[in-house]
Formats: structure tokens, C-alpha cells, sequence
């Protein structure tokens, strides 16, 4: 059995007979994984939210303009009109744009069970490549994101072999602008996207040099990826150094 | 077999089909609208672009009886569109088209593009259009003309 919503990751696999479930379920009309809006926490995105949605603004904007940034560099607005954020994160591929920004963001999925719901961290919800901890009579109902105690500065840098294919390396820093501590993630790395406490460190700290941040970086994908080639690392470290850029200039 | 419900080119049809059955064979194997064109049926090329319920999307990533209930538009769909006269007259105008194959996703997204970005520059074009393959590689004329077809419609809108 397969869930399908959108369907733009889905279709391709069916099409191409690598996924052949017996089964095939439309949630696509299900109200339940649509509710959005704020709440007092913060921000409730429902799982059926698409990534146009997004980057047409239809979302209370809560994080500067990042999430918007981020939807409108997923593949094409074609894809875009029908791919949906629960999607993307239940498929868990390991260079996909909404784990990593979700994960910056420090969201929370809310999971359908059987018996109720269940919520967690993004970052641990995604265990590894296209693995989560979804359990098979379980669905993504959607994402609850803090509202930031103070209006959130962000950078980020996305490197693709080609525009609206699936990344080489993503990177996203996100800051709230009272000094609180930085988040810093990153895609397309390893088995899945992860934080680098690291480097954070080095941002938050305010006015870190690229020597000292190249060291946290180094220091980071060491742990994290201790497998990465030489060009993986450069290629990394690259993304990561103009996302911190990209938010300094903001 | 499954009924559906689809609204095509303005028209209401009401028909049985198979559960599996991508929206694109439905169009061109059940409809005989064979301007929708299939390429990779894995969502890269874009020829066979539509519109259901009036937003671009791949014929080949969806299935028909998800549009059940839905308004699907093919090239065919816009003869008499203001908007699509002025694309396709760009098109023909800046030889636009080589093999035609990739044309009616091009005219499609086209349209779109003009729609979402009124009179758009060739770089914002060209970034928007990087989702539509033409394997005779004529972009550039392509990106002229809905450049040119975008100027059209502002002086038309007195912008």
C-alpha cells in the first residue's frame, strides 16, 4: 500500500515501475491534513499545503521570507502546483528542500496514529534515506513551527547540476535577530539532512572570520559524513560558508 | 473500471477508466486530444503541460481519476484564449518552433509565465521555462518570443 497526495515523487516511481504498491490511497481529500494557519505557538502547516502555496505567500509569513525563498527554488512550477511539503517529507530524500528547512526551523510533524496523534522533531522523525519513523497505519497530518521571539534573519545556498533537479548540496542558517542561537542544516550530505552544531557555534558567535568558520565546517562534516570525497567537502563547504554569507547581507 | 467526472476543454465527460491511467493517455487515448505530447513520462521534458483547474501541471504526474471533478485544459482548450493569440503568433513570428514536439508544453507554460509575471525579462523567462525540454535546442527564439508576446499584452493592458 502507497499514500499518494501530489504525487510528483510517487508518479515518476510508478511510471517507471520502481514502486509497484497493489495499492494506491488518495489523501488528497482528506480536510484534516489541510488545516493551516497561526496558532498560538505559532505556525500549523497541514500536510497537503503545496509548495506554490507556499511561494505564492497563501502561509502567514513567520521567518522572513524563508520559506517562501525556499519553495520557490523547488524543480518547476508545474511540479510545484501539485507537490506537497507532507510529501516531501514522508519520501525523506536526502536532498530534498523541505526536511533541511525544517529541521533550521526546529518544526514538528504531527503524525496520525491509529489511537490519536503523535508529534516530533523533523530531525528525528527523518531517519535516514527516504527512511522515516512513519509506521504503516500512520500519515503525516502536518508541521507546527515556533514563532521566533524576535524577527528571524536567514541565509541560504542550494547547489544543483540543474534547475529543478534535486540538489548537490543545500544549506540554510536561520538566526533570530536577539542574539538567541543559531541553527545551521544541511542537505544532501549524508543519509539525511542534519544540524552542525558546529558551525552554529562559530555564527552565533557574531563576527566569525571564514578561517574560523571553514574549521567548524571541516570539524562537522568530519562527524557527520566522515565518508565524503574531497570534491563533497568543498562542494559543502561552499554552500555553507554563502549561506552564512547570504544571511550577513540581509 | 471507475467513472469519472471531467470537465475537458469546457465539455463534461462522464466515462469509465482504468484506476492507473495517467491523465495524458486519458487525454490523448480516450479524448483524441493529441496536441498534449508525451516525452519522458517522468515529469523532466514538460511537453505534455496542462491545466486542471487552471494551474500548469505534468499530464504524465497525474492520474485521470484524481481529476475527477476537476476542469482540465489542453492546447486545444485555447483557440479562442486572447492571451494564447498572442503567444502563438510570437511563436510563429520568432520561428519559435523546429520539430514542433516540445511546442504545445512550450505554449502552455508560456501562457503561465505571462499570467504569474506580466512582460517578464529573457532571464526570469529563461528560469522559468528551464522545466520545458526542446531538443532542437531552440531556446533562444522560444525565450524571444514570449519576451515580445509579454510586451505585446502590457502595451495592450495601457501598462
Amino acid at each position: 500500500m502507497a499514500v499518494i497526495a501530489g504525487g510528483q515523487s510517487l508518479i515518476p516511481l510508478l511510471n517507471l515501475r520502481i514502486a509497484q504498491p497493489d495499492l494506491l490511497v488518495d489523501v488528497g481529500g482528506l480536510e484534516e491534513l489541510k488545516e493551516t494557519g497561526e496558532t498560538a505557538e505559532g505556525l500549523r502547516i497541514g500536510a497537503l499545503t503545496t509548495h506554490s502555496d507556499i511561494e505564492d505567500g497563501k502561509l502567514p509569513d513567520l521567518f522572513g521570507g524563508l520559506m517562501q525563498h525556499v519553495a520557490s527554488g523547488i524543480s518547476y512550477r508545474a511540479i510545484r502546483n501539485y507537490g506537497t511539503i507532507g510529501g516531501s517529507v514522508a519520501l525523506a530524500d536526502p536532498a530534498a528542500d523541505w526536511p533541511v528547512c525544517l529541521i533550521a526551523l526546529g518544526a514538528n510533524v504531527r503524525i496520525a496514529t491509529r489511537n490519536g496523534t503523535r508529534s516530533e522533531p523533523v530531525s528525528d522523525f527523518v531517519r535516514g534515506q527516504y527512511t522515516t519513523s512513519l509506521e504503516k497505519d500512520e500519515i503525516i497530518l502536518g508541521f507546527d513551527l515556533k514563532r521566533p521571539q524576535a524577527p528571524l534573519r536567514w541565509g541560504s545556498s542550494k547547489v544543483a547540476r540543474k534547475s529543478g533537479a534535486f540538489a548537490s548540496s543545500i544549506a540554510i542558517v536561520v538566526e533570530p535577530g536577539n542574539g538567541g542561537p543559531a541553527a545551521v542544516a544541511l542537505a544532501a550530505a549524508g543519509p539525511r539532512a542534519c544540524l552542525l552544531p558546529a558551525v552554529a557555534k562559530q555564527v552565533s558567535s557574531g563576527a566569525s572570520s571564514d578561517d574560523m568558520l571553514r574549521a567548524a565546517i571541516a570539524q562537522d562534516l568530519a562527524a557527520l559524513v566522515p565518508e565524503a570525497d574531497s570534491y563533497s567537502r568543498r562542494l559543502h563547504a561552499s554552500t555553507l560558508l554563502r549561506a552564512v554569507r547570504d544571511m550577513r547581507s540581509r | 473500471m471507475t467513472s469519472v467526472a471531467v470537465t475537458v476543454n469546457g465539455a463534461r465527460l462522464v466515462t469509465d477508466i482504468e484506476p492507473r491511467e495517467s491523465l495524458a493517455d486519458f487525454l490523448r487515448e480516450r479524448c483524441r486530444l493529441t496536441a498534449t505530447h508525451l516525452g519522458c513520462e517522468q515529469g523532466a521534458c514538460g511537453a505534455c503541460t496542462v491545466l486542471v483547474d487552471g494551474r500548469v501541471t505534468r499530464s504524465c504526474l497525474r492520474l485521470a481519476i484524481m481529476c475527477d471533478g476537476k476542469s482540465v485544459q489542453t492546447l486545444e482548450g485555447f483557440a479562442d484564449d486572447r492571451i494564447m493569440e498572442v503567444v502563438r503568433r510570437h511563436f510563429h513570428a520568432c520561428h519559435a518552433l523546429q520539430c514542433g514536439f516540445c511546442t504545445p508544453g512550450m505554449l502552455v507554460t508560456a501562457r503561465d509565465i505571462l499570467l504569474r509575471l506580466p512582460s517578464p525579462e529573457a532571464q526570469a523567462v529563461r528560469h522559468e521555462l528551464s522545466g520545458q525540454i526542446c531538443r532542437c535546442t531552440g531556446y533562444a527564439n522560444i525565450i524571444t518570443a514570449i519576451v515580445a508576446a509579454g510586451q505585446e499584452l502590457r502595451r495592450g493592458n495601457g501598462g
